[in-house]
């Protein structure tokens, strides 16, 4: 099921990420980037799903293309040059191969909102259904992610914490 | 090092950004039970906040300690999140079972949902403060210098 308004949408999405590809000024694919996330929060909130909405808004738009354009200030100008060799034959023909297979399979996968996919038949029925005489908290996705899921986010957190840790050790020469 | 902004208009929105940021970033940190946000969306907006008046005002703006030493607490979140966890095992449970936590005069739902605060905390700080982190370290001035000689 695909409502109207997602077709621009979608639309957009593929011009900015082609966009952001094909440009030759580093600086304008950052900011193409930025925009391509903006699109992917509009599209995940038209969904249904505000959260990774909110995630995709802040995280890919904001402070991911604050942190590639603070790497850009600290760049030459001879860095950020791009030079991009033509494509292979390889590439020309296993690419377009590669999506023609994805496009064959997507006809399998459930239709969407269907009520008896895989998916939704599982478990989400129990999350849903117990979350808050269980958490006595209202929003699902808050629930699953930090008591059903905990040791998930952890791990995550811990991932967090081992990025900033490595860019510390790598971009600091004097502690 | 990054050295304050020479432009006052570009100060006095600061001076007006910032408190809004940092106050929003708490309201969708702790919100996150009862609609869209959580820990690591209200982490990022924090975090974002800081690199907003470290921007604008430089490394050296504030005189105390505590805020010096702060920012160099990467692990403090993952502490708070574990430690929780460790609560739990304390209380009785499995790691990180809210439900063992030990505090008196709280049923099972209510001892989790706290459980779920806590842990929401313990991420959003750990994600504030690796932002800025990265920022720093991204701007450090050794960088900037060798990519201009060389």
């Amino acid at each position: 099921m695909i409502f109207p308004y997602e077709i621009p949408l979608l639309l957009l999405l593929l011009i900015t990420a082609a966009g952001a590809i094909l440009v030759k000024d580093l600086m304008s694919a950052v900011l193409l980037l930025g925009s391509y996330s903006f699109f992917l929060a509009l599209v995940w909130a038209g969904l249904g799903a505000v959260d990774v909405a909110f995630v995709e808004a802040v995280v890919g738009a904001g402070l991911g293309t604050v942190l590639f354009l603070l790497t850009l200030f600290g760049t030459a100008p001879k860095d950020t040059r791009l030079k991009r060799p033509p494509l292979s034959a390889t590439t020309l023909v296993i690419f377009p191969l590669l999506g023609v297979l994805l496009l064959y399979a997507a006809n399998d996968l459930p239709e969407f909102g269907n009520p008896n996919s895989p998916a939704s038949v599982h478990i989400s029925p129990t999350y849903l259904e117990q979350s808050y005489q269980d958490t006595h908290t209202m929003n699902v996705v808050t629930s699953v992610l930090m008591d059903y899921r905990s040791f998930d986010t952890m791990i995550e957190t811990v991932v967090i914490f081992a990025s900033g840790i490595a860019c510390a050790l790598l971009l600091r020469r004097h502690p | 090092m990054i050295r304050p902004h020479e432009s006052a208009i570009v100060q006095a929105l600061g001076y007006l950004i910032i408190p809004m940021v940092q106050i929003f970033g708490l309201y969708v940190l702790f919100f996150g039970q009862y609609g869209p946000g959580g820990g690591f969306v209200g982490g990022v907006i924090l975090g974002t906040g800081m690199i907003i008046s470290v921007l604008i005002f430089g490394h050296g703006a504030s005189q105390s300690q505590i805020s010096k030493k702060i920012l160099h607490g990467d692990g403090v979140g993952m502490l708070i999140y574990a430690g929780v966890g460790g609560l739990c095992m304390i209380g009785g449970g499995e790691f990180l079972n809210y439900a063992n936590l030990e505090i008196p005069g709280l049923e099972t739902a209510s001892r989790r949902s706290l459980g779920i605060v806590l842990t929401q905390i313990g991420v959003a700080l750990d994600v504030a403060v690796t932002a800025v982190s990265i920022v720093f370290s991204l701007s450090a001035e050794e960088i900037i210098e060798d990519s201009i000689n060389g």
